[in-house]
């Protein structure tokens, strides 16, 4: 059974003359343990699709099953969230700078009403890599990357089985997202969980995931599997366009 | 002669904890060439580019044996001479447009301006020129975007608009610090080879910083590899891919590729010898 399905999906924006379509009709499934990407320029909707899923985009029509249960509106009950967590795209924006990594993990699972959280916060810190010493730090005494793995920790925090990613490296240097992509990799493979992930660099996308959807002004164009991505077998246009685009000439292998 | 030769130039930063050395004693030249700074961020590369043209703010301090532009040492300026350096002899696109351009200034208004400000013309000529210049970076509806405000336009656009505004008071020297990291992969190209062509028709050259070794190899004559504040590597940009230093291979080696799937990306693992090693002349 398929853990993310997803079909005739609309999300939009405002009311009367001001709405804004920014998901049209999307369909596409997620099987469990698979690891799904969304990939299209700005304001193609993929993001949206992220966060109509976690209600942070309360305004949408059409079918969201997550593990079989349809969700409806823009509420979210506490079941959904120890189910579903996501990891945004600025490490620097989506941490409370006055709080240390102690209290956003010690929060988080005290709200998903999980007991012995002294114990879940050093083993959280030792599953993204991070250890004992960072537990008291605030962000700003953390490199991007590092704040980036306390964002996973804290997505980890109700031992989810689905992580949505939002672009969760765009923001770090090559050499940090080569870590955290491993550490992804890495967790995905310990915990058995299922990722969609969204991103806009097709290398990233084609690394990571088993399949992936191409979305252009707010539709999906295309579905394919990863090996005819890297095949260069698409089918449409806008999708070859993208990876002329994002192969480098002149990367020959050495 | 070189266009530009920087000679041993340090940026230094006093804070409570000690004197923060962003740039440490690099040296290089630019000729009538595209040359790219890569490097991951903290490395110096912007630092570099804002020290050439003098925008480092107290307390900050730049050093430097020589910075000569066309053999005129720009430390020797006063401010108001290297006022009229700024713009009109060398310029700068920033990364985001969005924070580059003027919020309540109307597009035309701001390039009119910048285009004013270094000629003795009338406004009816410096409308003429920015609308040129706006065809120049394949606006196509360039009265209407003339009259629209930053808000108004896309991200590509504004930095075409940036790009437009940089080049109208034609300068010999253009550094672009990330111009197009805001950009989407395909705008990109857009932007990229609209500068590349200004720069190629007028004779410029071109300070490119990028933190994309994939696109300054494509996009540049000749590369600098930045570490901690010192070039550790200098190479033609065609021959990036067969860079030699530690630091350069692990960079490149860390990019996921379409074409060689791997189950795990390669992790830096950083030589605290090379941020001591001296730097690298990164003379033509």
């Amino acid at each position: 059974m398929s853990m993310i399905e997803i079909e005739g999906l609309n999300v939009w924006f405002g009311h009367g003359p001001d709405r804004v379509d920014a998901v049209r009709g999307a369909s596409f499934s997620v099987a469990r343990g698979e690891s799904f990407g969304l990939v299209g320029e700005s304001g193609s909707g993929k993001s949206t699709i992220l966060r109509a899923i976690t209600g942070l985009a309360p305004d949408w029509s059409g079918r969201v099953d997550i593990d079989g249960q349809a969700l409806a509106g823009g509420k979210r009950d506490r079941a959904f969230f120890r189910k579903v967590q996501m990891v945004f795209q600025d490490p620097y924006a989506s941490l409370h700078p006055r709080h240390s990594v102690d209290q956003v993990l010690s929060e988080t699972l005290h709200l998903h009403g999980i007991p012995d959280i002294d114990a879940r916060v050093r083993r959280l810190l030792d599953d993204v890599g991070l250890g004992g010493r960072f537990r008291f730090r605030y962000p700003h005494q953390l490199s991007g990357g590092q704040r980036q793995r306390v964002a996973i920790a804290r997505a980890l925090a109700g031992e989810p089985e689905i992580l949505l990613l939002d672009e969760p490296t765009s923001a770090l240097d090559v050499s940090v997202q080569a870590e955290i992509l491993n550490l992804l990799t890495d967790l995905r493979e310990e915990h058995k969980l299922t990722y969609l992930m969204v991103s806009h660099d097709l290398a990233v996308i084609g690394h990571m995931c088993d399949r992936l959807a191409v979305m252009k002004d707010g539709e999906i164009v295309e579905v394919m599997g990863v090996e005819a991505l890297r095949a260069m077998r698409a089918e449409h246009a806008y999708t070859r366009d993208l990876l002329a685009a994002s192969v480098a000439p002149g990367a020959q292998p050495v | 002669m070189s266009l530009l030769d920087v000679e041993n130039l340090w940026v230094k930063f006093p804070t409570r904890q000690g004197v923060v050395e962003a740039v440490r004693g690099i040296s290089f030249s630019l000729g009538r060439e595209r040359l790219g700074i890569v490097g991951e961020s903290g490395s110096g590369k912007s630092m570099t580019g804002r020290a050439i043209l003098r925008l480092i703010r107290p307390p900050g301090m730049i050093e430097a044996d020589r910075i000569a532009l066309e053999g005129q040492n720009l430390l020797d300026l006063s401010e108001k001479d290297m006022r009229a350096v700024r713009g009109e002899r060398i310029s700068m696109v920033m990364q985001d447009p969005k924070f580059s351009l003027n919020p309540v200034m109307r597009v035309g208004d701001q390039i009119m301006e910048a285009y004013l400000l270094h000629n003795k013309v009338g406004k009816a000529e410096a409308r003429k020129r920015s609308l040129e210049m706006l065809d120049a970076v394949s606006i196509r509806d360039p009265e209407r975007v003339m009259r629209a405000y930053p808000h108004e336009v896309s991200g590509g656009m504004g930095q075409r608009i940036m790009i437009a505004m940089m080049l109208i008071p034609n300068p010999q020297i253009l550094i672009a610090d990330e111009p197009t990291s805001a950009l989407d992969v395909s705008v990109q190209r857009q932007v990229l080879n609209i500068m590349d062509d200004l720069v190629k028709q007028r004779g410029m050259g071109l300070i490119f910083i990028s933190h994309d070794l994939n696109l300054v190899s494509e996009f540049c004559d000749r590369v600098l590899i930045m570490y901690a504040g010192r070039i550790v590597e200098v190479c033609d940009a065609d021959k990036l891919h067969q860079a030699t230093h530690p630091y350069t291979r692990g960079l490149l080696n860390s990019l996921p590729r379409l074409d060689q799937p791997r189950a795990k990306l390669e992790v830096l693992s950083r030589d605290p010898a090379w941020s001591e090693a001296p730097s690298v002349g990164g003379r033509a």
